[in-house]
């Protein structure tokens, strides 16, 4: 087995590279998976979003390296996800920055300490090693192993929104499919999709050139927020037959026996009807959720990772919570409070991983810094 | 009391909760829920960006439009009516005194 360090100065990144590097990076990493590979590190970030990589930088200070593991394509987690464009007031010495803006200024501030990226996976199995160190597996297979796991997971992870439909899980993979994983899989079939954004509008299309063999969208309004192309593409389509559309509908039921055979729709203002079909798409976009780790054995409240303040460790020693994704009495979900857990959490990990070793905290503006 | 409004808010239980909503504190309807410790999850904290917040109007109060990030964001919530709103879109103002809004079933 090969193991790899973070801290290489080949594979760290630097600011005028900007994410491209890092999804090669990744690309490095899963491969080397799959020749059952191995990366090392000191804390192990789970989530790359702001508060994971100010711990970079903290960590750094103290000789520690990091490596973050994302879900997500690239590092920055919500702000660069959902608003990157959105001005955060609240960042101490920045009266104003773009939410963009700021996980710029973060990656450039980590950077002298060469972190490791694991980005689009989701980390999903913790266990013990013979060595008393984390491995964490991710859904890609991908093994980490550290003496410290830091969660710093926001909200969690992004997955398809579903809709509050009761027997829903017993059609999902049996004719609901929440994402098109392979077009093909349609052909020759019957398709209903609900949705009215770009991904329902551009797989509608998709599907009904001569794929399916027959496409119905249901949308809940008249008109759709997608691109005003792909609207108006749809509309032709309708018109000629290719689409059948369903405005102000909704989808309020499935019902089948043991896959999908049929949704029921409800048409606005009233009336409902029965829909026979082969699958159907739910495409409402994405919401958090904290997926796996909910299955790692760690205190939870309301989704919520339950800490100690003293240094932010959960109820599993080694494993500790930082940022959106903890809970504690007095919380307050701000990317600022973020930062002041990061900072205190690596302290303690420090004594964590060299129980023998003293030290005394220096200033920057000392010391500098000095990176890997 | 002064800078205070009267409203309802229906949970998803159908119980009632009348509530005393602070008008001078830049608040919506979703952190008021929130501050009331009613099961509104309010995830993104107010962008109009996952619609936990999503409620419906009951009484005829005159409310300002959908903004298109609002319009937008209802497209991927569900049992969406004409009275639909996101709650965190609905700032606590004296005009809003007697309001009655309803919780929204929300995906998961």
């Amino acid at each position: 087995m090969t193991l790899l360090r973070t801290n290489p100065g080949n594979r760290g990144f630097s600011s005028g590279s900007g994410y491209a590097l890092n999804h090669k990076e990744t690309l490095i990493f899963a491969r080397n998976s799959h020749t059952t590979s191995m990366i090392e590190t000191d804390i192990l970030l789970i989530g790359a979003g702001p508060c994971g990589l100010f711990t970079v930088f903290e960590a750094g200070l103290l000789k520690l390296h990091c490596h973050l593991i994302d879900a997500l394509p690239q590092p920055g987690g919500q702000l660069t996800e959902i608003y990157p464009k959105k001005p955060i007031y609240d960042i101490p010495g920045y009266p104003e920055v773009l939410a963009g803006d700021l996980i710029e200024q973060l990656m450039k501030q980590a950077e002298p300490f060469k972190p490791g990226f694991t980005l689009g996976e989701r980390a999903e199995k913790v266990e013990k090693s013979d060595d008393g160190m984390w491995l964490v597996t991710t859904t890609k297979g991908t093994v980490h192993k550290a003496p410290v796991v830091a969660i710093a997971g926001g909200l969690g992870c992004f997955e398809p929104r579903k809709p509050p439909i009761a027997n829903l899980d017993e059609f999902e993979d049996k004719g609901i499919e929440y994402i098109v994983r392979d077009p093909n899989f349609y052909k020759g079939k019957r398709v209903i999709i609900s949705g009215g954004g770009d991904s329902a509008l551009d797989w509608s299309i998709f599907l009904a050139n001569g794929i399916a063999e027959e496409v119905t969208l249901v949308h809940r309004s008249k008109s759709f927020r997608g691109h005003p192309d792909s609207v108006q593409k749809v509309i032709d389509m309708s018109a000629s037959g290719k689409i059948k559309l369903l405005t102000e509908s909704e989808v309020i039921g499935v019902s089948g026996n043991g896959v999908l055979n049929s949704v029921k729709v409800l048409h606005l203002p009233e009336g409902e009807s029965e829909i026979q079909t082969d699958h159907w798409l739910p495409l409402f976009g994405l919401s958090p959720k904290l997926g796996p780790l909910a299955d790692w054995g760690l205190s939870i409240d309301k989704n919520s990772i339950e800490v100690n303040t003293f240094d932010y460790s959960t109820n599993i020693p080694g494993i500790y919570a930082i940022g959106d994704i903890n809970t504690y009495p007095g919380k307050l979900k701000l990317i600022l409070c973020g930062f002041h857990e990061a900072t205190l959490m690596v302290q303690s990990a420090f004594k964590r991983i060299y129980p023998d070793k003293n030290y005394v905290l220096k200033y920057t503006t000392v010391n500098g810094v000095q990176g890997f | 009391m002064e800078n205070t409004v009267q409203i309802t808010v229906v949970d998803r239980e159908g119980v009632e909760h009348n509530l005393e909503a602070p008008t001078d504190m830049n608040m919506n309807m979703m952190e008021l829920c929130k501050s009331y410790e009613l099961p509104v999850e309010g995830i993104c904290g107010g962008m109009a960006m996952c619609a936990t917040c999503h409620m419906y109007i009951l009484s005829d109060h005159h409310l300002p439009e959908r903004s298109e990030d609002e319009e937008a964001m209802l497209d991927q919530a569900f049992f969406v009516r004409n009275n639909s709103r996101l709650g965190c879109q609905i700032k606590l103002a004296d005009s809003l005194d007697g309001l009655k809004v309803q919780l929204a079933i929300v995906g998961a």
